[in-house]
């Protein structure tokens, strides 16, 4: 990366592992798991977060000095609470089905822990570039875990990708189904995506001895 | 009925942890022991009692389509419910910040053990998903928006009760490495989701229909049926196989 400094692009690829918001700082799983049944809602999501939090660090960098410390959490609810407005109104005009699907958990951006955790932890200590970064950054590492959660319940519980039947169809048995292959129902439903997080975890962590936590 | 329906509904069948996954962040961060718990517990109770009713009344007087028609005929069209958002996490942050003032200055002892927990509570995902699944599913009087909230937030007491317990006895287990702390406490946390799912059976067991309220059961709801089609599909293909032999 020419254009970022070594130290830019850490900003960046930090959060996508060993930083990870999910998995190491335990932040924004409220909304990860329970969109995450198939794969196009998980990347809606993760695109609304990428826009909401890289924003919403710049401004808030901006009005660092600003802002009273006292009545900061107001300040800073009110500015992601406009800027997950603006998503919510472009897609309900632009994917209104998908709008449907999201429900509340749009909504639900604004208490998003990951993007609370971000502008306490980071946007209000530094200045607007470092933290358009680090947004965009962490915003990314949360967008990764939920496109992979979202790819296995979507393929193992319904076969289909996108809603594209990758492994055949189910109903008049060709591919995978030939053979006598069933999908797993239970994939799609909540429990499951806390099971496939915990077990994303398991993965990160036997990889990487660094992470494991004291009992 | 319809009162203590809804009461049991929201503690078991749609229970914010098990179900939407709402204030896991809460849930994960402050279950390490059982007194902790019980103190984010029982602020999240309060705070949900307080809300969501609070915001019932917002949606029915200021925010719905016509809900301004009580200041006179020419604002009957107004539609603002897009503001809901900004309105509804202004009111809790507001409140949990009166709530915190009134706790201080009347019960210092209450004060002491909520204290901490009340600014964290003002980004639980789970108060702002209390009012706004108060919303989405349109409940009809103030005395339900009171009784949701306050259900919703029982259900989300006993979840991190219980995760709670299981995680202070847990120290004593011989838990593999890498899944320590964060890890086992989301396969634990799946599994006592899959025991509350049994609880789905519990007021769709008469003649009605199961009623279907979120996007995420529609879904499930979906799947079923088509997995039911292909059961069904398939007998029939295997009896048409038959009579053909």
């Amino acid at each position: 990366m020419g254009l970022l400094s070594k130290k830019d692009s850490k900003l960046i690829l930090d959060p996508l592992a060993d930083n990870n918001p999910i998995t190491i700082q335990v932040l924004g799983i409220c909304s990860a798991l329970a969109i995450t049944a198939q794969l196009k809602p998980s990347i809606v999501m993760a695109i609304s977060v990428i826009f909401v939090l890289g924003v919403g660090n710049v401004v808030i960098s901006l009005l660092r000095n600003v802002i009273p410390s006292k009545i900061r959490i107001i300040v800073q609810l009110i500015v992601v609470a406009t800027l997950v407005i603006m998503v919510d109104q472009v897609l309900k005009a632009y994917a209104y089905e998908l709008s449907k699907e999201l429900s509340v958990f749009i909504g639900l951006i604004i208490t998003n822990c990951i993007i609370m955790g971000r502008f306490e932890a980071f946007a209000l200590g530094n200045g607007p570039w470092k933290s358009f970064l680090d947004g965009i950054g962490n915003a990314l590492g949360y967008g990764v875990i939920l496109i992979i959660v979202g790819f296995f319940r979507e393929l193992l519980g319904s076969g289909t990708l996108f809603g594209i039947k990758v492994l055949g169809d189910s109903v008049e048995k060709t591919g995978l189904y030939a053979i006598g292959y069933e999908n797993n129902g239970f994939m799609v439903l909540p429990p499951m995506a806390l099971i496939v997080v915990g077990i994303i975890i398991w993965v990160q962590r036997s990889k990487n001895k660094a992470l494991i936590e004291e009992n | 009925m319809e009162h203590v329906e809804l009461f049991f509904k929201s503690v078991f069948v749609d229970n914010m942890v098990f179900a939407y996954f709402l204030g896991m962040c809460s849930y994960l961060a402050v279950s390490k022991k059982v007194s902790t718990a019980v103190g984010l517990g029982a602020a999240v109770i309060f705070v949900l009692t307080v809300t969501v009713p609070l915001n019932w009344l917002l949606d029915q007087y200021i925010l719905q389509e016509g809900a301004l028609s009580w200041l006179g005929a020419e604002y009957a069209e107004y539609d603002l419910s897009f503001l809901s958002f900004i309105l509804f996490i202004a009111t809790i942050a507001t409140m949990v910040q009166l709530v915190e003032i009134v706790v201080e200055r009347f019960s210092p002892a209450l004060y002491n053990s909520l204290g901490i927990f009340l600014p964290l509570i003002a980004v639980n995902c789970a108060i702002l998903g209390g009012s706004l699944f108060m919303q989405s599913r349109e409940i009809e009087s103030f005395s339900l928006a009171l009784n949701y909230g306050f259900s919703s937030g029982i259900g989300w007491f006993l979840a991190i009760l219980a995760i709670a317990a299981i995680r202070e006895k847990i120290r004593y287990s011989n838990v593999p490495a890498p899944l320590r702390g964060l890890g086992i406490t989301f396969i634990i946390t799946g599994l006592m989701a899959i025991g509350f799912m049994s609880f789905g059976g519990m007021l769709t067991g008469g003649d009605d229909a199961p009623e279907v309220s979120e996007a995420g059961t529609a879904q499930i709801e979906n799947t079923s049926e088509e997995s039911a089609k292909e059961l069904a599909q398939n007998e029939t293909s295997e009896v048409s196989e038959i009579t053909a032999q």
